[in-house]
């Protein structure tokens, strides 16, 4: 019942996964946020990465972000391992992120934040009719109504900050995606829009981490759940393994779906 | 408020809404055009200021104000301030302030002229009124600056010690420094080609462009200012996006055009003094007519230098990465380390302009005075912070422009220059300045609130 390793039908189990992380620790003082946690991840799979508040789930993807790099533990990418130590190395692996915080800088415009740290030059200098025609394009693929391409996104709606975000993340052809919580700010329809958008990737072979405290987006979307508590790993299950509520029984009481007792199970609904 | 009957707050609250709604449905097509002009509101604001006060002290003191000498002067003793006051700009839009700026501008003023009188001169043995020396000594004060606020920018990004710290300590090192090794001397005279850069006259000549090259430098301006405002407008066309109409195109290339050639008309009316204009006459075998001789001044070379630094510092500040970066850090400094911008460096770097700039203001001023003093650029951060923060630039980060900073400048400079007319004792001015300088970020930040 416990899956450890892929083997769904359709993953062919012998392929390389895109993203491994192997015992992985990090510590803030005496906080250990992460406490050996090993995770993969391959082409064209979702994995839900889910937990309650302060479990780690956001400490541990912004390792893999060059966010905060590991205290100690591996980084494989498409087998190698590699080092990540800022957010470049990450973004030079193929490795985009859509930060819970969204990480834009409010003063600027979409495309300035879409282009940050990578703008498109000629002669030196930015180009930003270039920019500008590229956001569009992008953006428009995420919410065809988004006009404001001239204002500091500060002055945008929660959706619409949310969209440039995303539009940040999806635009360098990323192999990799980390979508922190994508829809915390999002209405119905966008919603609806970004999930169409995380199957379209998916269906492109990209390989998205999902953090996301929504149960059903996340047995919606992903093939497989890391379920995380107080910095460790639960575990990881085959979404057609197990039930909402066992899932719910390893975030609240960290514990596996073998482990959890019939009791246990019906006070969650207590 | 709480207590108030609710017939009477509408009876108090309904003709003051009504009258507001008035005013905006007045205020309706301003406002149409003003969006068709795509300007900065708060430069207009700004702009129409400056056009109050400048009419106000000239109706004040019988028009003496506005003419064309008092601008020239004023032009001349904003032009320092205004330098220093385009890298305030883009210190303080990425959360630092620089607090060393005056005595930075003395302590390189002072080795600037050390480096003309006494080194050059003498320690190497070159002798005095050499032709390279104003461009070796300029362009050593300006390395020195770029490497003492570098090295303040070093302690600010790389340290983690705030910047309001590192140069409060700036403040007082570089002019300790002084005092120490200057110990009350001042250093005079420098070279006379060093001092054109302050713009005042030696024999017969003039620190500014004179009649023909200031028209020319009129024109050279007014064409690049078309140039860009076509440039942009076609790669927009390109793209398809949305642009300008092309009346409103033509109105701000039009007024921008016509305020440049004003202000070359204005510093070509302003005569050469006269003993100055006789002696040139005689060198230059030039029969004085009956009614005196009128020779046009023209542009100040301060001025010149001026628009040089406007030009280059705003093109780093939109044109090219590390201006979008420094606005990055002051929008949120940690979406821009996220998105691997080396944030350290691009602090340090601004720091390093700050000084570079402090060191092209120290070469004016000393220039001007024809001598280093102690006492050179105390109280200048003062007016450089001011003159950046009333064009605009917010101490909260992400937000201000160069040519915002250069009104400031010169709204501040005409301010002071008027009372001056007036007679107005400095403390005075100095009341009323610190009055405007708070009235005018709290009138900005009150119609920030309206419009958001
Ligand atoms: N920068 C930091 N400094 C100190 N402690 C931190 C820092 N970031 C996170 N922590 C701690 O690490 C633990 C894990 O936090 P993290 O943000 O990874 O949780 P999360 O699972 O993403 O929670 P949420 O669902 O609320 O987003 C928490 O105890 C938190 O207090
Ligand atoms: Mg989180």
């Amino acid at each position: 019942m416990l899956i450890q390793k892929p083997a769904m039908p359709g993953v062919a189990p012998q392929r390389v996964p895109i993203v491994e992380l192997r015992n992985i620790h990090v510590a803030f003082g005496g906080v250990r946020a992460v406490a050996g946690v090993t995770l993969d991840l391959y082409p064209g799979e979702v994995v839900g990465v889910v937990g309650g508040n302060g479990a780690g789930k956001t400490t541990l993807m912004r390792t893999l972000s060059g966010a905060r790099p590991p205290d100690s533990g591996q980084i494989f990418v498409n087998g190698q391992p590699v080092t990540i130590g800022n957010p470049r190395d990450a973004k030079a692996l193929g490795i985009e992120t859509i930060y819970q915080t969204l990480a834009l800088a409010d003063n600027l415009d979409a495309p300035a934040n879409v282009f940050l740290g990578r703008e498109v030059t000629s002669a030196a200098t930015l180009n930003d009719a270039a920019m500008e025609s590229a956001t569009r394009k992008v953006i428009g693929r995420l919410n065809p109504n988004f006009k404001n391409f001239k204002t500091p996104v500060l002055r945008l709606s929660g959706g619409q900050r949310q969209a440039v975000a995303i539009a940040r993340a999806i635009h360098f052809n990323a192999r990799a995606l980390i979508m922190d919580e994508p829809t915390a700010a999002l209405g119905p329809a966008e919603t609806a829009q970004v999930h169409a958008l995380i199957r379209q990737l998916k269906s492109e072979g990209i390989g998205i981490f999902l953090v996301s405290h929504d149960i059903h987006d996340v047995f919606d979307l992903s093939e497989r759940i890391s379920v995380m508590y107080h910095g460790k790993l639960v575990g990881t299950v085959n979404k057609n393994d197990v039930t909402t509520d066992e899932v719910l029984g390893m975030i609240i009481l960290g514990k596996p779906p073998t482990k959890l007792t019939q009791q246990e199970l019906a006070e969650l609904h207590g | 408020m709480g207590a108030t009957v609710p017939g009477e707050a509408s009876a108090e609250g309904a003709p003051a809404r009504s009258f507001l709604t008035t005013i905006s449905s007045a205020l309706a097509p301003v406002t149409g055009v003003v969006r068709s002009l795509e300007i900065d509101t708060r430069m207009l604001g700004m702009i129409g200021a400056l056009i109050v006060i400048w009419v106000s002290f000239n109706i004040v003191s019988g028009g003496t104000f506005l003419t064309a000498r008092n601008l020239w002067n004023l032009s001349v003793q904003s032009a320092s301030i205004a330098i220093m006051a385009t890298g305030m700009v883009l210190v303080i839009v990425s959360r630092n302030i620089d607090l060393s700026v005056g005595s930075m501008l003395g302590f390189l003023g002072y080795t600037m002229a050390m480096f003309q009188a006494v080194w050059i001169p003498q320690s190497l043995g070159l002798g005095f009124e050499q032709p390279f020396t104003w461009v070796l000594t300029l362009v050593i004060g300006i390395a020195l600056g770029a490497a003492i606020g570098g090295l303040q920018g070093f302690i600010v990004a790389y340290g983690g010690v705030p910047s309001f710290i590192v140069t409060l300590g700036g403040l007082l090192v570089w002019r300790g420094l002084i005092f120490r090794y200057a110990q009350g001397q001042t250093i005079a005279p420098l070279d006379t080609t060093f001092q054109m850069l302050g713009g005042g006259t030696v024999g017969t000549r003039v620190g500014a462009l004179g009649e023909w090259p200031s028209w020319t430098l009129g024109v050279v301006m007014c064409v690049a200012i078309v140039y860009v405002m076509i440039s942009s407008r076609r790669r927009r066309r390109r793209y398809a996006f949305p642009v300008r109409a092309i009346w409103a195109e033509l109105l701000v290339g039009a007024v921008t055009c016509g305020a440049v050639l004003g202000i070359v008309l204005v510093a070509n009316s302003y005569p050469l003094p006269v003993n100055v204009a006789i002696q040139y006459a005689e060198e230059h075998g030039i029969a004085i007519p009956p009614g005196g001789l009128f020779i046009p001044t023209g542009v100040a070379f301060p001025v010149v230098i001026m628009l040089i630094v406007t030009l280059v510092v705003t093109f780093l500040a939109t044109r090219r990465r590390f201006g979008r970066y420094v606005y990055a850090i002051g929008g949120n400094p940690d979406a821009a380390a996220l998105a691997g911008i080396n944030v350290r460096r691009t602090i340090m770097l601004t720091f390093a302009l700050m000084g570079s700039l402090a060191a092209v203001s120290a070469a004016v001023q000393t220039a001007r005075l024809n001598a280093a003093v102690t006492n050179l650029g105390v109280q200048n951060e003062l007016d450089v912070i001011s003159a950046a923060v009333i064009g605009g630039t917010s101490f909260s980060g992400g937000i201000g422009t160069v040519p915002g900073a250069i009104l400031g400048a010169v709204v501040m400079q005409s301010l002071r220059s008027g009372m001056v007319l007036l007679l107005v004792d400095s403390p005075t001015q100095d009341i009323v300045v610190g009055i405007v300088l708070v009235a005018a970020v709290g009138l900005d930040a009150v119609v920030r609130r309206r419009v958001n």
